[in-house]
């Protein structure tokens, strides 16, 4: 097959499915987003699944709604295109029963009468199989002369504490019927998410709830044979102070008068005391986050994964934003 | 203080504390914004002035949890040295222990037996969603029930939706309550007496269906469960209500947390208008991880400008780097402010209180006494 994009070394060449956690906000939708635009940057075509039905794909590319169908969000740097499609729990339910089992209609009765509702809840691994199958079908997909449709797939998953279960669905329906649609059905998922096409990602803040679930979550999913894929630090506040300086910050020992002088001979004559005494204690605070980054960022040493930064926004998050973000990844090599 | 002049009304944290009258208090809020830190923060500072407190914690990290001696999750309040007259108590919500309490209390003892073993109820009691909810609301029922404590403050579960914590405990009550359930466990019994059309029409085929997807197996897990559980349902759906009540007498006072970001300051505007129409009586809102600006020292505008005249002159490098720290500082508080301006204007009865941002993650009584003031601190009439 002819590679269609320039050859460009990147550490994800191959895989094709980028599961996206990560602890609650930090980042996950945001972060796959980004990811699937820089995926599709030069000319590819990129798939961006949400699972957990809050729309946070269609705010995120300020657009309407997305409906349970695939559709164009975006076009990425120098060609290329990011669909998205946001699965719809029920929907994908009724749709596999009537492929499996051959049940027009009957499906939209069993929604009005909440039986889906219900199903899904005595049987949450039903649910995961059906996300995540709809998801890897998209990854398999193919035109009639054999080149796949989605150059790779990019999905918003559950966060850090469900992905384990989420994923590892044959364990999940191992309590659902044990032959027949599902049971196969389960089989080609994990197929799909157990090759090396696939990659989980996790994406963290640096602080320490999050780093930790992010080293829990790596660990479980090693334990079950899931592949696991990069460390994404997001929202990470650089540091703009020299190493010496900042010690000196945190010690409280900056040379004040020499911030007087400077503040003074920058054209701020007036009140020079106060405002050095405030550029100091902010300064501060600024070393002390810092030397909190700094401790989050060690004990993510540990994880032998590698590893990318996405600065906060300091605009807030908007589409321009996220171009940003997509062109860090890029730099970095993470797409 | 605020640029546009709506300035809310401040919340009186100590009045709150002090007033014998507060018997629960709910912190409540969406995801991550610092329900347990503040929390943990309220009950330690009710304890230094005098309340014998017991708070009870979902989620609390790692670090806070071993500092305040709850590394072990035994689902029993634990004793913390604190200074003052008071005392405190602590601890982790266990929700599977909860539940099971539950059916040890309510079923003879082969009974519970049975419905503890069943497969189904395993399952059931660790993930159904809106469990953890509802036994966060069982645990507050029964510490309240229990008449020891003078003050009891509740930290609620990591929902990303704040409301999650109203309504969970009435859905998973419906769930168990359920007509589906009903009809799962008894077919042959319930089949003709429906009369409901579309279901007797369709029944056999969902049933069909249910066992071909889900298998016989865990269908008749259900059907033991539902069996042995029967006699229960009821109680557990009068349990929630009278719980829901309690929250809506005068002795309780809900906290909603938010941080200045948009979307937790949307989920707390949800919130607030929800506990009105619920009739529970909120005592405001806390505002947690704000930055503030000393306001007039040095605006954002001219501290950008200064920084620009030092790095064109190559001078002064430190001095620019901090006039850019403070410069970025001051933007982000400017946004905050305006957020919280927008959140005072859509309500602009409801009481408010920040806390600022501390440089580290709270992890310490030491830490969890400075967030306490910080809560009870009011800005000097201005
Ligand atoms: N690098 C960044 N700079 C600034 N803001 C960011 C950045 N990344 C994410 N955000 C903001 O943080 C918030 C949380 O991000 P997002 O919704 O992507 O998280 P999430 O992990 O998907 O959350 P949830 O667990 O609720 O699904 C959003 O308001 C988003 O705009
Ligand atoms: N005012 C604050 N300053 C600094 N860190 C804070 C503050 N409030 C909370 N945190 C930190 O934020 C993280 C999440 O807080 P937590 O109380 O567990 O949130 P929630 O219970 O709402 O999910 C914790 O690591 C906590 O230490
Ligand atoms: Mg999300
Ligand atoms: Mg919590």
């Amino acid at each position: 097959m002819v590679d269609r994009v320039s050859a460009r070394d990147t550490d994800w060449d191959g895989v094709r499915l980028h599961v996206v956690t990560g602890k609650g906000g930090t980042g996950k939708t945001t972060i796959a987003a980004a990811l699937a635009l820089a995926l599709a940057a030069g000319g590819r075509k990129v798939l961006l699944v949400e699972v957990e039905g809050r729309q946070g794909i269609a705010q995120l590319f300020d657009c309407p709604p997305l409906p349970y169908e695939e559709r164009k969000v975006a076009v990425a740097p120098d060609g290329g295109d990011v669909y998205a499609l946001a699965v719809d729990t029920e929907e994908a339910l009724i749709e596999y029963l009537e492929m499996f089992y051959n049940l027009k209609r009957a499906g939209k009765a069993m929604s009005r009468l909440g039986v889906v509702d219900f199903v899904t809840t005595i049987a949450p691994g039903l649910r995961d199989v059906i996300l995540t199958g709809k998801t890897s079908e998209a990854v398999r997909r193919k035109r009639k002369d054999g080149s796949f449709i989605y150059d790779a797939v990019v999905m918003d998953a559950p966060p850090t504490g469900r992905i384990t279960k989420f994923l590892n669905v044959n364990d999940e329906v191992s309590g659902l019927a044990k032959v027949g649609p599902i049971r196969n059905h389960a089989d080609t998922v994990m197929k799909v998410v157990r090759s090396p096409e696939t990659a989980v990602h996790f994406v963290t803040l640096l602080e320490e709830m999050p780093v930790q679930e992010t080293m829990d979550g790596i660990h479980e999913l090693t334990g079950v044979g899931l592949p696991v894929g990069g460390v994404f630090v997001n929202m990470e506040h650089p540091s703009v102070l020299a190493e010496d300086d900042l010690t000196a910050a945190a010690a409280g020992t900056l040379d004040l008068d020499e911030i007087v002088r400077a503040v003074k001979s920058a054209g701020l004559e007036h009140d020079a005391e106060q405002i050095a005494a405030v550029l100091a204690s902010d300064a501060a605070d600024h070393a002390r986050r810092t030397a909190l980054q700094r401790r989050e960022k060690e004990r993510l040493e540990a994880i032998d994964r590698p590893r990318y930064s996405l600065p906060l926004l300091s605009d807030g998050m908007d589409l321009a934003g996220l171009y940003d973000l997509a062109a860090a990844l890029r730099a970095q090599g993470a797409a | 203080m605020s640029p546009t002049g709506k300035t809310p009304p401040a919340l009186d944290v100590d009045g709150l504390l002090d007033d014998p009258r507060t018997k629960i208090i709910v912190c409540c809020g969406s995801g991550g914004v610092g329900k347990t830190t503040t929390a943990a923060a309220l009950g330690v500072r009710a304890a230094e002035r005098g309340r014998d407190v017991v708070v009870l914690t979902v989620d609390p990290a790692r670090r806070l949890a071993q500092s305040m001696g709850l590394s072990e999750l035994d689902n029993n309040p634990r004793k913390i040295e604190v200074e003052g007259d008071g005392e405190l108590h602590a601890m982790m919500l266990d929700m599977k222990r909860t539940f099971d309490e539950i059916v040890e209390a309510h079923a003879d003892p082969d009974r519970a037996k049975q419905i503890l073993a069943n497969p189904f109820y395993q399952s059931l009691s660790s993930s159904l969603s809106g469990t953890q909810e509802y036994m966060a609301m069982e645990k507050l029922g029964q510490l309240h029930r229990s008449g020891a404590w003078d003050l009891i403050i509740v930290d609620t579960p990591p929902s990303r939706n704040a409301l999650d914590f109203l309504d969970a405990p009435e859905r998973m009550g419906r769930f168990l309550d359920g007509r589906f359930m009903k009809i799962l466990a008894a077919p042959a019994k319930t089949g003709g007496r429906l009369g409901v059309k579309v279901i007797s029409a369709g029944f056999g085929m969902f049933t069909g269906v249910i066992n071909k997807v889900l298998g016989v197996q865990l269908l008749r897990d259900v059907q033991t469960f539902v069996a042995a559980f029967d006699t229960m349902f009821g109680g557990f759906r009068e349990r929630a209500e009278k719980t829901f009540k309690l929250l809506q007498t005068p002795g309780t006072a809900f906290l909603v947390v938010a941080a200045p970001e948009p979307d937790a300051l949307r989920e707390a505007s949800y919130f607030v208008e929800r506990l009105a129409e619920e009739r529970m009586p909120l005592a405001g809102l806390v505002i947690n991880r704000v930055h503030e600006s000393a306001a007039d020292a040095l605006s954002a505008a001219r501290s950008q400008a200064a920084a620009e005249t030092l790095e064109e002159r190559g001078e002064h490098r430190l001095t620019a780097a901090l006039l850019r720290l403070h410069t970025d500082r001051m933007l982000l508080a400017a946004r905050e402010e305006r957020l919280r301006d927008h959140f005072a204007s859509a309500h602009p009865t409801v009481p408010v209180t920040a806390v600022p941002a501390q440089a580290e993650d709270v992890h310490d009584l030491e830490g969890l006494r400075q967030v306490g003031h910080d809560l009870a601190a009011r800005p000097s009439a201005a």
